[in-house]
């Protein structure tokens, strides 16, 4: 139990992210506040005034440039990170791809809110949902723990030589940004022993040995490199694993691909990222009083997508509901539903699947929602039919 | 190529002065011709050129290195009014 109480305090999800970044204490951070990530970088430059961390600090005049510079300073040799949100995120489109092409660990905290227009700035999943195909690792975090725990872990599974890709740890606005909760920290030595010392193969400021970033590569080798980052990809799974099991054993907190809440014996279950997460146990555990088997699955890693393991942990369910704090717009549900119910085309029997759209714009999503939704899926269930495959619910 | 899965991750180049390898000859439209008779030798050509083009020996200007030249013609722009020794004239098909 003393590994569980020590450290222990209050902290809000943006406070607990800069205290990881000081206790992280990386080479560079360039960076462009934008709400709800605003507090990150703010109490982060805080720390840099007070000397209490040796990080050259970059104020850029928009995201695209603060993430520019930390490619550059990426190039540089640089252990690099920054926050963002939103439209921030967006900004930063064109070079996250570059980010990830070049292979730099970069590693930044995506603080989910609503994409404008209309303009809004609570939580929904639509800015990392439309980055998802940027090739950058995506860990998504229910609570401020899960968040601080993520982002330490982030910049081992992004150095890792296997993955050398830069990686993006989301967690709602408002709701996990700026509550207070309960959280265990870590030591500074104990995070600078987990993480340890960023070595790059190759990086600009090595003048004995020159090298050329951003050469043009054309139709006889893009492809191989596209490759090769797709590999890279595919084997960060096992990394996360890796990490998160080591992380378990360091300091008695274990992470996985998922967590699975009461889904063993579950005939139903909801599929649900991040903080409603928690709203959705609540639920569950009202409903497993009255002795309804139903459960939750919650991805943590989204990039990649874990689909056999995903498949596995829902093969035995009737109905499962995919809830999206997102819509791809597609006419077809959001980006959570399509990937999970692709995952589990290749099981033999098949769960009923249905796409249900909640909490865009920060819109409460409550116990008697997920009720709701599980009412439906037990009718799923016994009937063996949907009648609605896709709706907004929270309306 | 035959070692594609080897190339460095990220599409870096690890050593330097690779430049030299890469003929941007090839994109050339005009290329520039010397008249050796009119030349003064001043070299304002060597210094504005913007692909070090312009091959010098003992001080002199003694031609064009066509392996780099991309023929943007700034040499013969800036060759002076009255020598004027650069044309830029059409590649031979």
């Amino acid at each position: 139990m003393a590994i569980m109480t020590k450290g222990q305090t209050g902290l809000t999800g943006n406070t607990a992210i800069a205290y990881a970044m000081k206790q992280i204490n990386p080479d560079v951070c360039a960076a462009y506040p934008i709400t709800p990530s605003t507090a990150i970088i703010e109490d982060f430059s805080s720390y840099v005034a007070d000397g209490a961390v040796d990080t050259e600090l970059i104020t850029v005049e928009s995201e695209h440039s603060a993430m520019s510079a930390c490619i550059g300073a990426a190039a540089a040799g640089a252990r690099v990170m920054t926050a963002t949100s939103a439209q921030g995120l967006a900004l930063m489109w064109e070079m996250l791809y570059i980010a990830s092409g070049m292979r730099f660990p970069i590693v930044i905290a995506n603080v989910n809110r609503a994409l404008s227009a209309p303009i809004n700035i609570h939580c929904d999943h639509s800015d990392s949902m439309g980055a998802r195909d940027s090739g950058w690792i995506q860990l998504y975090s229910e609570t401020v723990q899960e968040a601080y725990d993520n982002f330490i872990q982030a910049v081992r599974i992004a150095e890792n030589e296997k993955v050398l890709l830069p990686v993006m740890v989301c967690f709602d606005g408002f709701i996990t940004s700026h509550a207070i909760e309960n959280i265990s920290l870590l030591d500074d030595s104990e995070v600078r022993r987990f993480i340890g010392e960023y070595r790059p193969k190759h990086y600009l400021l090595d003048t004995d040995n020159p090298i050329t970033y951003g050469a043009m590569t054309l139709q006889d080798t893009y492809i191989e490199f596209k490759h090769q980052q797709s590999q890279a990809m595919t084997r960060a799974k096992d990394v996360a694993i890796e990490v998160g099991r080591e992380f378990g054993k360091e300091f008695g907190r274990t992470y996985g691909l998922m967590e699975t809440y009461r889904l063993d014996d579950a005939e139903v279950a909801i599929v649900i990222l991040n903080s409603a997460a928690g709203t959705t146990k609540v639920a569950v555990d009202e409903l497993r009083k009255q002795g309804k088997k139903v459960g939750i699955l919650r991805p943590r890693l989204f990039r990649p997508f874990p689909f056999r393991e995903i498949a596995d942990a829902l093969k035995n369910v009737k109905a499962v509901a995919i809830l999206d704090r997102a819509d791809s717009m597609n006419g077809f549900g959001g980006p959570l539903f399509n990937e999970v119910r692709s995952a589990l085309y290749e099981l033999d029997a098949r769960p009923r699947v249905i796409s249900r759209i909640y909490g865009l714009g920060g819109r409460d999503y409550k116990v008697k929602d997920a009720l709701e939704v599980f009412a439906d899926l037990k009718k799923i269930a016994e009937t063996g039919k949907v009648e609605t495959l896709q709706k907004y619910i929270t309306l | 190529m035959d070692n594609r899965k080897e190339l460095p991750l990220g599409g870096v180049i690890p050593k330097g002065g690779t430049a030299h390898d890469y003929s941007t000859g090839g994109w050339r439209k005009l290329k520039p011709v010397l008249d050796t008779e009119r030349c003064t030798n001043c070299l304002i050509c060597w210094v504005m050129c913007p692909d070090s083009a312009v091959i010098t020996q003992d001080g002199k200007m003694i031609g064009f290195d066509m392996e780099h030249c991309k023929g943007c013609g700034i040499c013969a722009v800036e060759c002076p009014d009255k020598v004027k020794a650069i044309k830029m004239e059409e590649e031979a098909g």
